[in-house]
């Protein structure tokens, strides 16, 4: 009896697991390095590191270019961000869900020139991406601008 | 002391300019895809809508006004920006046999375009996306989108593409390509999306 119950927990509980693995594949990273030419450099958690291609980003990641500096990344929603030369690009927050869209992204660029090309989180729900620039807000309906701020 | 007063003017000349912030400009630029786009520009109580390609606005701290720019003036301003843009993702779909985990021969040569476009990425990363139709129930078919998702990463691991470069998702018959009622065993449903980044 106390064996069939605990069996039919051991089930119960692999179906949640595996309903939960379905809904929330492990990812800690938020996109990744596709393009870099120059100095790049990504600030995280106090440290900087060199902006390869091919390194993976996370959440409060911040990426500066240089003066001959440029980076290109792609995020999980498919979204992609570049920056120009002396640029600097927070990823603020990035929350997305793979199976639903689902999702929340804002960047801010504080420094420097972007282009931005929206992916699933915008195209999900219209207020689900934002960029900040220092004096205002951008709420992204459409694919692709740019933003340019100067010192 | 007069010496000290342009000392002064000076200070306040630059501490005023420093005030007045930095400049900020936004452009829209065409879809790629010609569908509706655009942006809104809020600051504070003000706010810009971009809605026609090139249409711009700049911003300083005081004022907020909108101007026409060109594809010329964007290349100028952004080429550098620009030219580091990712290739956009690449879509492919792989369609299944019923109920199977195996894919179909017209799919096979779909995988050569994969390949193709694998090898053009100097960092790749592939996206696999499984669906099925909507015949069974909902943990079954999670179950088989995934089985499906993993047959493509195993056949892409097989032609030398690292497992580690392949996310696997399973949709089961949440996203039918042609929506259908519950039940009803559409080939083009089960299907397998790819995605080169």
């Amino acid at each position: 009896m106390t064996k069939t119950f605990s069996r039919r927990l051991g089930r119960g509980l692999a179906v949640v697991a595996a309903a939960l693995w379905l809904a929330f594949p492990a990812h800690a990273d938020v996109g990744q390095i596709k393009v870099a030419t120059g100095q790049v450099f990504v600030d995280r958690k106090g440290q900087s590191l060199p902006g390869r291609v091919g390194l993976m980003l996370e959440a409060d990641d911040v990426l500066r270019t240089g003066a001959d500096g440029s980076v290109g990344i792609t995020m999980r929603d498919n979204s992609l961000l570049s920056a120009g030369p002396n640029s600097i690009v927070s990823l603020e927050r990035f929350e997305f869900d793979a199976t639903t869209g689902d999702g929340r992204f804002d960047a801010s660029l504080r420094r420097g020139t972007l282009a931005v090309t929206s992916g699933r989180i915008a195209k999900k729900s219209p207020q689900a991406m934002t960029v900040r620039t220092p004096s205002a807000v951008l709420g992204v309906r459409g694919t692709e601008f740019v933003v340019a701020v100067d010192d | 002391m007069t010496r000290l007063a342009r000392w002064l003017a000076i200070m306040v000349a630059v501490l005023l300019a420093g005030c007045a912030g930095p400049k900020e400009t936004i452009v829209l630029l065409p879809s790629p895809t010609g569908q509706d786009t655009a942006v809104t520009v809020t600051q504070g109580t003000r706010q810009v809508v971009l809605a026609q390609p090139y249409a711009g606005a700049r911003l300083s701290r005081s004022n907020a006004e909108a101007f026409p720019s060109n594809a010329q003036e964007v290349q100028v301003r952004y080429g550098s920006a620009l030219a580091a843009q990712p290739l956009p993702p690449a879509r492919f779909t792989l369609f299944f046999v019923e109920g199977k985990d195996e894919f179909t021969d017209e799919s096979k040569l779909i995988v050569d375009g994969v390949f193709a476009e694998i090898a053009k990425r100097p960092i790749p990363d592939v996206i696999v996306i499984g669906h099925t139709d909507s015949v069974g129930s909902d943990a079954a078919n999670d179950l088989l989108s995934r089985q499906r998702a993993e047959v493509v990463r195993t056949a892409f691991a097989a032609r030398g593409l690292a497992a580690d470069k392949v996310v696997t998702v399973g949709r089961g018959k949440r996203e039918l390509a042609v929506p259908t009622g519950d039940g009803v065993a559409e080939p083009r449903n089960r299907r397998v999306e790819i995605l080169v980044r």
